[in-house]
């Protein structure tokens, strides 16, 4: 079973975002990237499956500026078997991105794509759902767990009311959640060998797929800022307080 | 043209973040029809139909809906969608599974999480955990949307909508409801709730939550956690408020031995009134609480109970 794992390269998780003072969005420059963490509880899954001898490949995509040939090769390092960049200088909607991945699962004649349920980025919890959609595949998404058997897989999802399960024929895409899997860190020896491992390199025209944005943005502005309020001595004078200001 | 809002439901009972996602998409385009796709749902539907605003309710009722599985509810809306210049769902986990299938099969994208009808074809939504707010315009075509219902008010239930029953279209057959686990809690939900109450990691094990609980049963609030509890295992993912958990704006949240990540500050900022308890004097959290008590939690909770009882909580 081929397995396809989509990663992006975004803002470190831990980095404070800064908005750009033009209003244009969000400073980018001298800040350190990293892969969405979504998707490195992919990466793991998808690992995990192979080491369970469910997968046979794992295939590492990204689209985006060369410098995502880096996310791919901490994929690579991970346990990933090889890359796919496509370049593209300008953000790719979850849209474009879908039918880019749409396309290549098309060419790998893949059996399952298993990616982040969102990016840190734009939070947008589009892109599988999409890609689902445009195959005709089903999706199991905020994968709690998943379970393959006999062609179908059992994912087991987070709910707003708990947790849900439902079973889906293969083949499919699965979005990963949180409680998923905590993934590995790559060994240095397993770093050296990502660097042999290859990379092809690709652009949205070679899967005839225009990835121009279709939504303008006509401003990205800061949110408006909370104040710090008083700090009180005990928390019987909280209790005093809210009742005085009537929040209880 | 007009709008269809997808009901957020449990078959049973017509849930709050409906009420809220009709006043946006009275903003975007009227009239305002709603989807009820259930089982048994009758009772649903007739809740939607008092909805203010609301000209119609569309009402499916079929066992293949019972649970919103994606793949027969994208089915389903494009059977509708012709009608219609925009659909919109509230951003739960069970809008934000389906109606990205839609927005691809249409090829328009869709607008995740809007806060803020700004014209009909304009919205604002945050992005970067709320870090930073992007207003966008879509293009033309049909509008597919998603609500972060905690930035809209409910309207009033004070409607008379007529009830119409629409047919389904066949179930694609590729995927099916197994099962699910619920939690189990004669609270408020969190979502809906005025107060809340949340954990950290600084709660250091799941039987210290019951110290929250009895403060939550007294002033009828909810339960919730951070992130760091809930990956420890103290809690079930439902309680998780965050970027990527719940989006909260109660009256007060009360946030306890929660240091104040980023992740955590994109699902509450928002709340009327924040408290925070931390032993850490230098936690984010007191950065953005109106009320702060910089003190072990172990012993602020049970202070703060007895003052409650004393109050007459």
């Amino acid at each position: 079973m081929k397995v396809i794992v989509p990663v992006k390269r975004v803002i470190d998780f831990n980095v404070k975002v800064r908005v750009k003072a033009d209003g244009t969005g969000v400073d980018l420059a001298n800040v350190k990237m990293s892969m969405n963490p979504f998707d490195e509880i992919a990466i793991e899954e998808a690992i995990r499956l192979k080491e369970k001898g469910n997968a046979s490949e794992i295939v590492a995509v990204s689209i985006g500026p060369q410098q995502a040939g880096e996310t791919i090769r901490t994929a690579l390092a991970m346990g990933a078997d090889r890359g796919i960049l496509v370049k593209a200088d300008t953000d790719v909607e979850p849209l474009a991105v879908a039918k880019i991945l749409k396309a290549i699962c098309e060419t790998e004649q893949a059996d399952l794509v298993i990616l982040g349920k969102q990016a840190i980025d734009d939070d947008s919890n589009q892109t599988g759902q999409m890609l689902a959609a445009l195959l005709g595949w089903p999706q199991g998404t905020f994968a709690h767990k998943v379970d393959i058997k006999d062609g179908k897989v059992d994912v087991e999802r987070e709910i707003d009311g708990g947790l849900q399960t439902v079973e889906i024929k293969l083949p499919a895409v699965v979005t990963t959640d949180l409680r998923l899997n905590e993934p590995r860190y790559a060994s240095l020896p397993n770093i050296m060998k990502a660097k042999k491992k290859p990379i092809d390199q690709k652009t949205p025209g070679d899967y005839a797929v225009d990835a121009t944005p279709r939504l303008k943005v006509l401003k990205v502005t800061e949110p408006p800022k909370r104040q710090a309020g008083v700090k009180l001595k005990t928390a019987t004078e909280l209790v005093d307080k809210l009742k005085e200001i009537g929040a209880i | 043209m007009a709008s269809l809002v997808i009901a957020e439901h449990d078959n049973k009972s017509l849930k709050d973040p409906t009420a809220k996602t009709v006043t946006a998409a009275t903003q975007v385009s009227t009239p305002v029809h709603v989807l009820v796709a259930g089982s048994d749902c009758s009772a649903v539907a007739e809740a939607a139909a008092k909805l203010a605003g609301v000209e119609r309710v569309l009402i499916v009722d079929d066992p293949v809906y019972a649970h919103a599985v994606a793949e027969p509810m994208e089915a389903l809306i494009l059977s509708l969608v012709g009608s219609y210049d925009a659909v919109l769902a509230p951003a739960t986990t069970s809008g934000k599974n389906f109606l990205p299938r839609v927005a691809a099969k249409l090829d328009v994208p869709q607008v995740s999480e809007i806060i803020k009808v700004v014209s009909p074809d304009t919205f604002e939504r945050p992005i970067y955990a709320g870090n930073a707010i992007a207003t966008v315009q879509v293009p033309e075509g049909k509008k597919i949307i998603t609500v972060r219902t905690t930035a809209f008010k409910a309207v009033e239930p004070t409607g008379s909508a007529q009830i119409q029953k629409v047919s389904a279209p066949a179930d694609p057959g590729i995927s099916r409801f197994v099962g699910e686990e619920l939690s189990k809690s004669e609270r408020p939900e969190l979502t809906s709730a005025k107060i809340i109450i949340s954990g950290g990691r600084g709660m250091q094990s799941g039987e210290n939550f019951h110290l929250l609980e009895k403060i939550a049963d007294k002033l009828h609030a909810a339960v919730g956690a951070s992130r760091a509890a809930v990956d420890a295992g103290f809690v079930p993912n439902d309680y998780q408020v965050g970027q990527t958990g719940k989006v909260v704006a109660p009256d007060l949240y009360i946030a306890v031995g929660i240091s104040g990540a980023i992740q955590h500050l994109a699902g509450m900022k928002d709340s009327k009134v924040i408290a925070a308890i931390n032993k850490d004097e230098e936690a984010p959290i007191f950065q953005i609480a109106d009320y702060g008590v910089v003190a072990d939690l172990f012993k602020a909770i049970p202070e703060m109970e007895a003052e409650l009882t004393k109050l007459g909580y």
